[in-house]
């Protein structure tokens, strides 16, 4: 089964924490990806530049409309992701608590199957 | 495949699985007989050998040899290995079938057990398994080498018991199976696959009820293949299926094994499905199904094997014999299950049954909540146009700024 396990940033949570705190954060992830590597459940990971620098496009009467900023208003932002196969969503879960992130006051690691293309008969 | 790649595919597995026993040491094995087949692709066509497993034998063995003397541990492998008890040499088929029994073995995870078993018996490269899986080549090649590594001691009293062999046969072949009809371009062929294997096991073990059994389920299930998707690769339900388009050859032989395994008189939960399986495929039609065979059938397969997907398919079985409400009182049961409570297969069949009850406002919830659980694209589309059909008003025509589609 496939997961995408979302980072969820938090700014003023994040800022809450030390220089220090935050660098081991990021160090950490070093061995969360080595781990999961390691087990055979890694696919792909990718980090996201910061939301002011996203764009929204929206099409009208076929003319492409692109204006700046975000498309959810909303303090917290997607920084990133892991997209993971793992065995079950209990799996997922438990890979999903070893993100340091989701050990930050304040922040949460969001786990979201991913869609597939096959299906039981009904 | 040319017919000189098939024989070299199934006799991997026999050579591998006879290394293993002679030597342990399951990665090395399979190195040393992955260039020994890989002399045999550039020998072989210059002159076929008289024994080409044999020959393999021989090579794979020279090469598991100059591996270990380039090796400092040499001397003390070879100690271990003379202290080895080789009592009698078993058949090339014993062989394969243990490598079988090893490949799933239970400190392995399921995912891990398909992968080792579909590379190391079932010849596939890692490269295909990975597609088949829609994974990265290197994500497959991790999970098969740390499967090896637990495994590297070679057979031991703890290998995989006869259930568990099974279910990684049926887990190859459900993967398959239920592929849609775009992964079928891309994917290595799991259902033919697993069906190969199954013969595999029945050869090296025919007084088996439930491997006779397992190999009737599928060869029953797979005849429906090309009735269960739509040309726009759509699910299309048993009930609905256009039954001439069902493989004959393979109802015909699916329903020998099946009767046959049945015969043996004991009771075993592929013997159950297989049989469950034989009275669909034998119905001309939905209507003229012997459900009540199949509700008994269903049963004794909840006494014997208890399991809530088995409940949910006994409940449309006993929706049919005695109507609706019945079905839904035994789902009913399901609810405070926390396997099962929240599985989109619950939801979807109490829309079912809800359907059949004559309550399209309850159905189309439960259609629209199973649609919502489920992580299956195809099986998503399929709820979400059954919840459709029971809109109480027409939907209303998409606003659209560009052009009419």
């Amino acid at each position: 089964m496939k997961f995408l396990l979302m980072l969820h940033m938090n700014p003023s949570a994040w800022e809450a924490l030390t220089e220090d705190e935050r660098q081991a954060v990021m160090n950490a992830h070093e061995g969360f990806m080595a781990a999961i590597r390691e087990s055979g459940e890694f696919i792909n990971t990718q980090a996201l530049a910061d939301p002011s620098t996203a764009r929204v496009v929206r099409v009208r009467d076929g003319v492409p409309v692109v204006s700046d900023g975000p498309y959810i208003e909303t303090k917290e932002f997607l920084a990133g992701y892991y997209l993971v196969d793992c065995e079950s969503q209990a799996r997922a879960l438990e890979l999903a608590a070893m993100i340091p992130d989701a050990a930050v006051p304040g922040m949460g690691v969001e786990v979201r199957q991913i869609m597939f293309d096959a299906g039981m008969e009904m | 495949m040319s017919g000189f790649e098939a024989d070299l595919r199934a006799l991997a597995p026999q050579v591998l699985g006879t290394l293993v026993r002679r030597h342990g040491q399951f990665d090395a094995c399979e190195d040393a007989v992955q260039e020994a087949l890989l002399a045999a692709v550039t020998q072989w066509p210059s002159g076929m050998p008289d024994d080409p497993r044999a020959w393999l034998l021989t090579v794979a063995t020279r090469r598991l040899t100059d591996m270990w003397r380039s090796e400092s541990a040499r001397r003390r492998r070879e100690e271990a290995d003379a202290l080895r008890t080789v009592p009698s040499e078993p058949s090339a088929v014993d062989d394969t079938l243990r490598l079988l029994f090893l490949c799933c073995h239970p400190d392995l995870s399921p995912s891990s057990q398909v992968a080792l078993t579909l590379r190391a018996v079932g010849g596939l490269t890692t490269a295909q398994i990975a597609r088949a899986f829609l994974v990265p080549e290197a994500t497959m090649a991790q999970r098969i080498s740390r499967a090896k590594a637990r495994v590297r001691g070679g057979f031991t009293e703890h290998d995989g018991a006869l259930p568990a062999v099974l279910q990684v046969l049926y887990l190859i072949f459900n993967e398959g199976y239920t592929a849609g009809a775009g992964a079928d371009l891309l994917n290595t062929d799991l259902t033919a696959e697993a069906i190969r294997l199954t013969r595999l096991a029945r050869a090296a073990l025919p007084d088996e009820p439930e491997v006779t059994a397992l190999l009737a389920l599928m060869l029953l299930t797979d005849a429906r293949r090309p009735a269960r998707t739509a040309p726009d690769g759509g699910l299309v339900p048993l009930e609905e299926q256009d039954r001439t388009l069902w493989n004959r050859d393979q109802i015909t032989e699916g329903v020998r094994l099946a009767s046959s395994a049945m015969s043996t008189g004991g009771l075993g939960p592929y013997r159950l499905q297989a049989a469950i399986a034989a009275v669909h495929a034998e119905a001309p039609s939905a209507a003229e199904t012997d459900w009540r065979q199949i509700a008994v059938l269903y049963r004794i397969l909840s006494r014997i094997a208890p399991n809530p997907m088995v409940t949910l398919s006994h409940a449309v079985a006993v929706a049919m014999v005695e109507g609706p409400s019945a079905g839904l009182a035994l789902l009913d049961t399901l609810d405070d299950d926390s396997r099962v409570a929240h599985h989109h297969r619950l939801a979807a069949v109490r829309a079912h049954l809800l359907e059949m009850t004559g309550d399209p406002t309850a159905a189309r919830a439960a259609y629209l909540a199973a649609a919502r659980a489920t992580a299956s694209a195809p099986e998503q589309r399929y709820l979400t146009t059954r919840a459709d059909r029971l809109r109480a008003d027409p939907p209303a025509p998409p606003q659209m700024t560009t052009s009419s589609e």
